[in-house]
């Protein structure tokens, strides 16, 4: 009983897990760029999210489609003042410069959002926030669920134009070998320029629905930061629906953890997992490929 | 030589300071600076010159305050307590080091934060409330032993670099940092070395967490494992000078000061400035601002002359 519950809600999570880890994943895998930010960009969408609704009742859903715009148009800013200068440097340099820049933006974000908005918790709450589904005798929670199928909509519209389109064919392209894309005349900077706003988006996004379906705080960026790599670790890059899968494991693990060793060891069961998988393969996330 | 007895300076200075002032803001703001010192040296030696990023510096801060103030609160002698601190964190140290030490560059660096991240909750799940010092110990609190403790360890953390830097082993530790495969093939051991930087490094902060422990009254066990105190050390370090003896010093000494300026309007306004300094730093000046400063003398002297 308690168990089946706590696997509903673990699999609601997981969506989210799984779209945070998405973007992640996508600036990982496509820049080489290691943006610890990443949980601090979630935090700031779902800010965005937060104030549209408290200040001018827009609801919450519809609001993402002006904090997805305006977090791509704040991937765009970051990468032309920042992340550009890393990815001249090779690989081994690139994730470390842009390991410790993203460190650097983490702490910026974080002690700003602390000046404008306070340490408070916050969350939206819509006339709908309460509403249930009933499954027999399991609860899913209304909210958790539409963001659990809209995380899932999102990487599947991804999927297309990333599979269907000349720019998303461009972008896996250098993916796969950045020196080769070039040589077919790809031009690799705007590609990483595209890559890493579309990142940026998917973890505004996400962030928009952490603050409908759970809360917001400043400090929660490190914790959707590291989300996000225990995903990317699990289910590798290159695929987004691995990383929705992978997201999902990781929602479901949890849920299995709360169960049996009680609620406070729930953080410590999904870097446990982290860390004995990076311990397995410690050429890195890019070993099976290399 | 300029360096060596600017710190000499430096140090009596501060150790003749109570002589003069018996304010105690002063002397907690030096408690503070020679903590930060500690800890931004300690980092700065596995950091700066073994290249290994560290974002897991906080466990081991944690470990020697967790052990010492246990030890030194059951009755166990300040110095002993102290000493079995900083032990137990090398102890861990080199338990995680052999297999950290697999991961390489940005891998080794989330590693041990994951890492530092599971310590700090389970303690905080094991250890809910929040340790004061003995009734007695408090009755008799007195700053000034806790100013010399903290000053002793920065001095003898800046020694300890400043000593093996230069050394066989020291030029070590640099050339895995410049090319491991380079350095193994001349004979130098990578693991072995990256182990013994980890080592001083991993007993350093612990030192520095004992003391902690013996410096704060009251505080909850988890407060030690916060991330805060490894973040602190990457920022001072690099915004000194990562990679140098002076320049986590000079950082420490910065980072602390206007801290405690801006924190008198602005509780964390000062992460805003040093985020961005980091940033700064990170993207074009590589040495910090020791690095920049002997630039900016150098195009000085440079334009001075004639010809």
């Amino acid at each position: 009983m308690i168990l089946t519950q706590q696997l509903i809600l673990g699999l609601l999570v997981g969506g989210l897990y799984g779209l945070a880890a998405a973007g992640l994943s996508l600036t990982f895998g496509v820049l080489r760029v290691l943006n610890v930010a990443h949980g601090e960009l979630l935090m700031v969408g779902g800010y965005g999210t937060f104030w549209l609704f408290t200040l001018w009742k827009i609801d919450p859903f519809l609001s993402l489609l002006g904090v997805g715009p305006a977090m791509f148009v704040l991937g765009l800013a970051l990468y032309g003042a920042l992340f550009r200068f890393v990815v001249k440097a090779h690989e081994e340099a690139r994730i470390k410069n842009s390991l410790l820049i993203g460190f650097g933006l983490t702490l910026v974000l974080h002690a700003l959002a602390i000046q404008l908005w306070t340490a408070d918790e916050r969350s939206v709450t819509t006339a709908y926030s309460g509403t249930v589904m009933r499954l027999g005798p399991f609860a899913v929670p209304l909210l958790r669920l539409s963001s659990l199928l809209l995380a899932f909509a999102i990487l599947a519209a991804l999927h297309l134009f990333l599979s269907k389109t000349r720019w998303g064919r461009a972008i896996r392209a250098t993916a796969e070998d950045w020196e080769a894309a070039a040589l077919m005349g790809i031009p690799v900077g705007k590609t990483y320029l595209l890559a890493f706003a579309l990142g940026t988006a998917l973890a505004g996004i996400a962030g928009g629905l952490v603050s409908i379906s759970y809360s917001i705080s400043p400090s929660i960026g490190m914790e959707w930061t590291l989300k996000a790599l225990i995903v990317v670790v699990l289910a590798g890059l290159g695929s987004l629906f691995g990383s929705f899968a992978g997201g999902i494991l990781l929602g479901l693990a949890e849920a299995m953890s709360v169960v049996f060793l009680g609620g406070p060891y729930r953080e410590v069961v999904g870097l446990l997992l982290f860390l004995i998988v990076l311990l397995a393969r410690p050429q890195g996330l890019f070993g099976a490929r290399a | 030589m300029k360096l060596l007895l600017a710190g000499i300076l430096f140090a009596a200075g501060c150790a003749a300071l109570p002589l003069f002032t018996a304010r105690t803001d002063l002397l907690n703001l030096g408690v503070q600076i020679f903590l930060a010192v500690v800890l931004a040296q300690s980092w700065n030696l596995l950091g700066g010159y073994a290249g290994q990023i560290n974002l897991g510096h906080a466990a081991f801060f944690g470990l020697g305050a967790l052990v010492t103030r246990t030890l030194w609160v059951a009755g166990v002698p300040m110095i002993v307590s102290l000493s079995a601190g900083a032990l137990v964190a090398t102890a861990f140290g080199c338990l995680i080091g052999v297999p950290a030490f697999g991961l390489r560059g940005a891998y080794f660096a989330i590693g041990t934060l994951g890492l530092a991240e599971i310590l700090r909750i389970t303690i905080g799940n094991l250890l809910p409330e929040i340790s004061t010092i003995r009734a007695a110990e408090l009755a008799s609190y007195n700053i000034l032993p806790r100013y010399y403790l903290t000053l002793c360890l920065a001095v003898l953390c800046v020694a300890v670099v400043a000593l093996l830097v230069p050394s066989r082993v020291g030029l070590g530790i640099r050339a895995v940092r410049e090319d491991e495969a380079a350095a193994e093939a001349s004979g130098v051991s990578a693991v072995r070395h990256k182990l013994l930087a980890l080592a001083i490094s991993t007993a350093l902060a612990g030192l520095a967490g004992g003391a902690f422990a013996y410096y704060h009254v009251s505080y909850y066990p988890q407060h030690t494992f916060s991330p805060v105190w490894t973040f602190d050390a990457v920022l001072m370090a690099f915004i000194g000078g990562v990679g140098t003896v002076h320049g986590p010093v000079l950082g420490a000494l910065f980072y602390v000061i206007l801290k405690e300026v801006l924190a008198l309007r602005w509780v964390e306004f000062h992460l805003i400035i040093f985020g961005v300094l980091f940033i700064v730093v990170v993207l074009f000046l590589p040495g910090g601002l020791v690095g920049a400063w002997d630039r900016a003398r150098r195009l000085i002297a440079r334009s001075r002359r004639p010809w």
